[in-house]
Order: C-alpha cells, then structure tokens, then sequence
C-alpha cells in the first residue's frame, strides 16, 4: 500500500466540509465492508465509541483513593492489580495491570516506548502527549527533566523510576496520599487524583 | 525495508525535544478506528490481535511512520492485516474507497 498523503492536516475540525483525508476514505471503505461481511455490525461499533467515551480517569482516581482508605485493598492492588480492580467492577479486559507504588523516596513514572499501550480501562485513552516522540523517547533517559516540563521537581533523593509497559502488561502509578488529608472521604480523595498523577508525571492536587 | 535491529517506532532513549502537552479531541473517524480495532480483537472473533496491529504498524517503514498521525497509522496497519489475512481483497478495498470519495464529491456538490 502506498501513501498518497504528504503534508496532510493532523486536526481537521470534527464537522469538516472538506475533502476526506486519503485514511479517512480507508476508514469509511474498510467499515462498510467489514460491516457487509458480517464481521462487525454497525450498532457494535456505535457501542464501542460510546464506551469508549465513556471511560475517564474516575476510574483511575477511585481505586487509588481506596487503597488510600483501606490498606488491606491496597496490598491486594499491589499484589494483583488486575484482580483488586475487578473487585471493583472495573474490567481490565485481556491486559495485566501492575501498580508502582511511590514512596517518601521512590517515584515511578510510566511510559510506552514502543507505541501507546496504556491503562485505558482505569484512565480512558492516552493523552496526545503520551504518544508523542518526544515523551517515549525522552523519559526513559531524562525523567526528571521530562517531570520539570510537567511542573513536577523532585528532590534528588528520590529514586526515579520508570516502567515501560506491553500490549498484554500495563502500568498504573499509586501516587502518595497528600499531606494534610485525613480528614477527607474516600470520594473528596479520589478528587484530587487526576489522570497525570496515575501516569506519574504530577502529584496529586493538595485539597 | 528499514535495518535490522531498531526499528523506527523503537524510539526510547533517543534525543528529542520538548513533550508537547496540547491535546487535541479525538476526531469522529478515529473514534471508529480505535472500535474496530478493539471489536477486531475481542476474543469471540480474534480478526486481528494487538501484536498483529503492532506488526503492521513496524512495518510501515520510517519515512511513513514519521509522517502518518496516531490513528492512520493504525488504520493503515489494520488494513494491510486484513488484506494479508484475505479477509478483504485489495480489488474490494480499491473500488470501496473510489466510491466513498465519488459519494463524498457528490454531497459536496449539492
């Protein structure tokens, strides 16, 4: 197969007018044939996007702020990530998750240096970001100077690390709970945990 | 046919320059492209399985692979997969696609 599209536009608006995009018109045409073969039904395909869309990093935020609240499921995560988020109704489909846990001198960031492979289940889609060159090539030598680009500086004690994850086995940062928040409710904790926080690039948001 | 060895989606631990954190919404068509793909790989039909969505996507070539976004990567490996697998043939895939266009420059004309 040949590409015939040098020079495209990577944002087009959603509503575009103009032509379609060379792989736009592939999209389309491999659809249609996959849905007049039977491989696929249209309505399925509806269900997927709208489940997909569904998916946030709430998810992501509520199993932390557990293992925040109830050591017992947090050595449970830790031990089994997949099986713990199950506990949870959380369906990690045919992936492995395995959570780093940060400590007050071990900070684990994660990446994928081969393509994309993310949490989706527990975070949604990975961020534009999270795909980019610059991101897989970079942090898995200069971590830190990667975090400052996030605003997150780290004091040099602690012992960076960074896991690079597999199509069959993803990562999920379990940040440190913050200071000052005992008296918060599991549901106030899993506020302050955002998606940036769970790949290791921020901290959770002080309350 | 890129080297033996590292291949151009084998990037960790090279120079680059600044992440760029601005995001932007995830198009319509590449919504669709990432359902097909899960629904390809769901264990009931097993079409096309994430190591095979790899491959494809490897074996773009560098110049390809810098110059494609995310998601024509992968509905260019996708297609290249099924059509290696005979689940579509390259005569069907030609003639759908020259018809989507032509209904495409149709609409637009009105």
């Amino acid at each position: 197969m040949t590409d015939q599209h040098a020079g495209h536009d990577h944002t087009p608006p959603a509503d575009q007018d103009g032509p379609l995009t060379y792989y736009q018109t592939m999209e389309i045409a491999l659809r249609e044939l996959l849905v007049e073969k039977g491989v696929v039904t249209a309505d399925q395909i509806r269900a997927a996007v709208e489940a997909m869309d569904a998916r946030t990093p709430a998810a992501g935020g509520r199993v932390v702020a557990k293992a925040w609240c109830d050591l017992d499921f947090k050595q449970r995560l830790i031990a089994d990530g997949t099986a713990a988020c199950e506990e949870l109704g959380i369906d990690m489909g045919p992936t492995r998750l395995v959570v780093v846990e940060n400590t007050d001198d071990i900070h684990n960031v994660i990446v994928c240096t081969l393509c994309s492979c993310y949490p989706r289940m527990l975070l949604g889609p990975p961020p534009d970001w999270y795909k980019s060159r610059a991101y897989r090539s970079r942090v898995v030598r200069e971590p830190r100077a990667v975090l400052r680009e996030f605003g997150t500086e780290l004091p040099d004690h602690f012992d960076v690390r960074v896991h690079d994850s597999t199509a069959d086995m993803r990562y999920l940062v379990l940040p440190r709970r913050p200071d000052g928040t005992s008296n918060l409710s599991e549901e106030a904790l899993a506020d302050l945990v955002g998606r940036d926080c769970l790949v290791g690039v921020t901290l959770p948001r002080l309350p | 046919m890129q080297e033996a060895g590292r291949g151009p989606h084998d990037m960790g631990g090279e120079s680059a320059g600044p992440v760029d954190q601005a995001a932007h919404d995830r198009l319509m068509w590449e919504k669709r492209v990432d359902a097909l793909v899960t629904l390809l790989g769901h264990k009931d039909r097993q079409v096309l399985r994430v190591d095979e969505l790899r491959r494809g996507i490897e074996q773009l070539g560098a110049a390809a692979y810098d110059r494609m976004s995310y998601y024509e990567r992968w509905v260019a490996s996708m297609t290249n997969v099924l059509l290696e697998k005979g689940i579509i043939t390259s005569d069907e895939l030609g003639r759908r696609m020259a018809e989507v266009e032509a209904r495409q420059a149709e609409e637009a004309g009105r």
